[in-house]
């Protein structure tokens, strides 16, 4: 599977599925960070139900040093 | 004491988290100013480098409320989405409305960001807008119900200071809400100036996170803020055009 994750064409085991295995997959599932899947937010309560699909744009967002 | 919507804060100087030299010193420069305000910047995270430092992380964030910027934004809509971003870590509900208007100078658009106060205070964040010092834009934000207005002293990082403090006099004057001076502090009289002309509290990044000494810098704007708060509760004495004596003018003793 395919998707573009914060504007990168990657590409991904087909064992991914959710939001949830995706973050797991960059070992960043417990890091502070926001998903959005085709511009839609994705609660955190929600990761393991969201499926990602070939193709969906995904962007993983965080906090970082700012003024 | 500083309130904020439902938020009441001892401190009355915000700290922004950008550019420090690195996490050890950020997190002394902190503690130092007494912030409890943090301000931080919503960005793509690099998923190739999970272990990479996040100050966010090496803080005890239940100490401090944040306030993600906008920053990136140029248009309200942008900002709105930032905003949402930030909100669904579950970590805040103020956000600070940046909506740049000018590449060069990095001063606000007052357009794009009234537009995003409005559709902000819509979705209830607790709102505090960014803004030019122009006192009838001060006056439209509030209208709109926003929770603070933050004129900028200069251009974001200049450290010039207050360059209008009549401009600033005309919004304290007339706010209803925390009147709170952001961007283009260099330094504690900056701060101090600030604190005097009665703004209710100063946003900072630069000019302690760049300064030779960040940890010192913070200590020297807690102390500037306490400072000038003190002279402006206190009262200062009228400027007058001539002089006159500290010391009694009868009982002289000439020889």
């Amino acid at each position: 599977m395919r998707c573009i994750i914060n504007g990168e064409m990657i590409d991904l085991p087909a064992h991914i599925r959710t939001v949830a295995q995706l973050l797991q997959h960059f070992r960043i599932h417990e890091k502070i960070a926001i998903v959005e899947v085709n511009a839609n937010i994705i609660m955190k309560e929600k990761y393991e139900h969201t499926a990602i699909a070939d193709g969906d744009r995904i962007e993983i967002v965080h906090f970082v040093g700012g003024g | 004491m500083l309130q904020i919507g439902p938020y009441t804060f001892q401190s009355r100087l915000l700290l922004g988290t950008g550019k420090f030299p690195n996490i050890d010193i950020q997190k002394e420069a902190v503690e130092a100013s007494g912030a409890e305000i943090l301000t931080f910047a919503v960005r793509r995270m690099n998923i190739f480098a999970p272990d990479q430092p996040n100050f966010l992380e090496k803080i005890n964030i239940t100490k401090y409320k944040l306030l993600p910027n906008t920053a990136g934004a140029k248009t309200a809509e942008e900002a709105v989405r930032i905003a949402r971003l930030a909100k669904a870590s579950g970590l805040c509900d103020m956000v600070k409305v940046e909506v740049i208007g000018c590449d060069q100078t990095l001063l606000p658009d007052p357009i794009e960001t009234l537009k995003a106060t409005e559709m902000l205070l819509e979705e209830g964040f607790i709102v505090l807008p960014y803004t030019s010092d122009d006192v009838v834009l001060a006056k439209r934000l509030q209208q709109l119900g926003c929770h603070a207005i933050m004129p900028g002293a200069s251009p974001i990082g200049s450290g010039q200071g207050i360059m209008n403090p009549l401009n600033m006099q005309f919004i304290i004057e007339q706010a209803t809400v925390p009147v709170i001076i952001d961007a283009g502090i260099g330094g504690p009289a900056d701060v101090a100036l600030a604190m005097e002309l009665g703004a209710d509290g100063v946003l900072l990044n630069t000019a302690v996170a760049s300064a030779k000494d960040p940890v010192k810098m913070a200590k020297a704007m807690k102390l500037a803020v306490e400072a000038g708060r003190l002279g402006y509760e206190a009262g200062r004495i009228p400027k007058k055009k001539y002089a006159t004596a500290s010391s009694p003018s009868e009982g002289m003793s000439i020889v």
